[in-house]
């Protein structure tokens, strides 16, 4: 049988799933164990004994100073900063995006700035953001905003635009007016989108995130990786790593879900 | 009384002429089938009724009025494809006209006046044959009931015209036979006037009561840009049908039966009314 027909099966595609992630434990392992005995004291790659010293001081010992449980508080700051960046930015995004998509005036007077500012690179604007909004909450969510916006507005007025005209035809012989045609017609087959757009928009608004509490904070989870650095706490920063990588990734199966539950249509048609 | 009255319409885009000097006037309660080769104008002459489209030169008048320049609940439409709403139910697509005209701010209805609306969605879906249906999303159904449901959700505004472009060309026969059963049951009983494109011209005969045929009268390469198609052949379905009445041809309709042509015999003759004397031949279906 050609290679191109033979398709695991459930438990084949699980073990298969799984080899590589075991893979870069067990390379770890032993990168880990060969320079530990080279050199007991080496800090750059440690053992999981370490880690789990590490995860039980940050996650499960009050902090000495402040008697808080560090990396909850370190996630809770972090994710509130991105949550309300990405809030903003869907808020955003379907008001401009439907606008933008469903009339052609709008289209004519936003879409070519919009396409212009979403090159401009968002890091560059950090230093700008930060003399003008301050060091505080606002520029770091403000960059989020910024950073995936533009991006998302795009991908929505495209998604819009290409909603068959003759749908639109159909809803004006139902006598829909424009902002009838935009609030039960294009809105709801714009959501599902948004939805989408936002999964894929996680990775940039983590990276703007951590980038900004690099500079400047005084919780989150980027500032702990940036403050431990200084000390070579690889103990700590991989497990921080780790859990960033796994709240994106459960962010992302959420985000998908939700999708999932509230436009149940959504690619039935096997179109999209 | 006249419907809808064509006179001596253009249609160009740039510099290229689609259809030229068309003249028709159609009768209220009409079924016209307009058939021509792809690409003669017919889904451009529809877009036009629609009012879509604005015609280059000469004007349409519907009920004696110049035809409102976008569409309208007085005009309903059904496509080939992209006629319901993927993210509505069958019901909510049924619901949605009514809720659409009588809440001009949220586009929904709640309460009594909801309950009342779903009571009389379900009856319009009884009506086209999709009762038992009404929770399922259109890419659930088959092709042949997503037509249905596009028809009962284009029926619940009381069209005083419907459009029809190929409505059923995507269509396996048989299921075809059925829904032809069901379009001719429909312009019986809703008091409305049928414009239908169609490609086949034996639907055409099954259905319509009149049968207007574009076609490019001067089809020579270089001639293409400068002319475009008009009005052909103008035929009147014989025996006549009228609409809430059976002709003798459609009285003996029996249960799945009511494709004439699956009758064995031919439909009909026709009697020549035509606007035109050319010798043109009706393009195969
Ligand atoms: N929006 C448009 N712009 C330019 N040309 C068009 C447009 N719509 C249709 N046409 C042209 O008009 C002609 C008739 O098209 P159409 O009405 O779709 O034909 P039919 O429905 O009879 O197959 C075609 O040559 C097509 O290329
Ligand atoms: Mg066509």
């Amino acid at each position: 049988m050609r290679l191109i027909n033979r398709h695991p099966g459930r438990a084949a595609r699980l073990v298969l799933g799984s080899l590589p992630f075991l893979a870069i434990v067990l390379v770890y392992l032993a990168a880990s164990a060969t320079r530990l005995a080279d050199n007991p004291g080496d800090k750059l790659l440690p053992a999981l004994s370490s880690f789990a010293r590490a995860i039980e001081t940050m996650a499960f010992t009050p902090d000495r100073r402040t008697g808080a449980y560090l990396l909850w508080s370190d996630t809770w700051a972090s994710l509130g900063r991105l949550w309300a960046g990405l809030g903003i930015s869907a808020v955003l995004t379907l008001i401009a995006g439907l606008a933008i998509g469903v009339l052609p005036m709008v289209r004519a007077l936003l879409a070519p700035v919009i396409a212009f500012v979403s090159m401009v690179p968002p890091l560059a604007l950090l230093p700008i953001l930060f003399i003008a909004l301050g060091l505080g909450e606002t520029s770091k969510i403000v960059l989020i905003v910024i950073g995936v916006t533009p991006f998302l507005i795009r991908d929505l007025s495209l998604t819009v635009a290409s909603l068959p005209r003759e749908m639109i035809i159909k809803a004006e012989t139902l006598s829909a007016s424009t902002w009838l045609i935009a609030l039960r017609v294009v809105l709801p087959q714009a959501m599902p989108r948004l939805i989408d757009g936002l999964r894929l928009q996680l990775g940039p608004a983590f990276l703007f995130l951590i980038a900004a509490e690099a500079i400047s904070a005084d919780a989150g989870l980027g500032y702990r990786i940036f403050l431990v650095r200084r000390y070579l706490s690889m103990d700590i920063i991989f497990p921080y790593v780790a859990w960033i990588t796994l709240l994106a990734v459960a962010m992302d199966l959420g985000l998908g879900g939700l999708r999932r539950l509230i436009f149940p249509w959504w690619g039935m048609e096997g179109r999209r | 009384m006249t419907a809808i009255v064509i006179e001596n319409v253009w249609k160009e885009y740039g510099d290229q002429v689609v259809l030229e000097s068309v003249n028709l006037s159609v009768e209220t309660r009409a079924f016209v089938a307009l058939v021509g080769p792809s690409g003669c104008g017919k889904t451009t002459f529809l877009r036009m009724l629609l009012g879509q489209e604005k015609p280059t030169r000469g004007r349409i008048l519907l009920d004696g009025a110049a035809l409102p320049p976008e569409p309208g609940p007085d005009r309903g439409v059904v496509y080939q494809r992209y006629s319901v709403f993927p993210h509505l139910t069958v019901l909510g697509n049924v619901m949605i006209g009514p809720e659409l005209r009588g809440a001009r701010l949220l586009g929904r209805r709640f309460g009594a006046a909801r309950r009342a609306l779903a009571e009389e969605a379900r009856s319009m879906l009884a009506e086209v044959g999709l009762a038992g249906n009404e929770n399922k999303y259109p890419a659930q159904l088959s092709g042949g009931m997503q037509q249905r449901l596009a028809l009962a959700q284009a029926l619940m505004m009381k069209p005083r015209v419907l459009l029809l472009d190929e409505p059923f060309g995507a269509l396996d026969p048989g299921i075809r036979a059925d829904i032809h059963k069901l379009m001719k049951r429909l312009w019986n009983e809703v008091p409305m006037t049928v414009v239908m494109v169609t490609h086949d011209l034996r639907e055409a005969f099954t259905l319509a009561t009149r049968i207007v045929a574009f076609e490019r009268l001067r089809d020579r390469p270089e001639e293409r840009l400068r002319y475009g198609a008009t009005l052909s052949r103008d035929i009147d379905v014989w025996p006549p049908r009228i609409a809430g009445r059976t002709t003798i041809y459609d009285a003996d309709i029996l249960p799945g039966q009511d494709d004439l042509t699956s009758l064995g015999h031919s439909f009909g003759t026709t009697r020549q009314t035509g606007a035109s004397e050319h010798a043109t031949r009706f393009p195969h279906p």
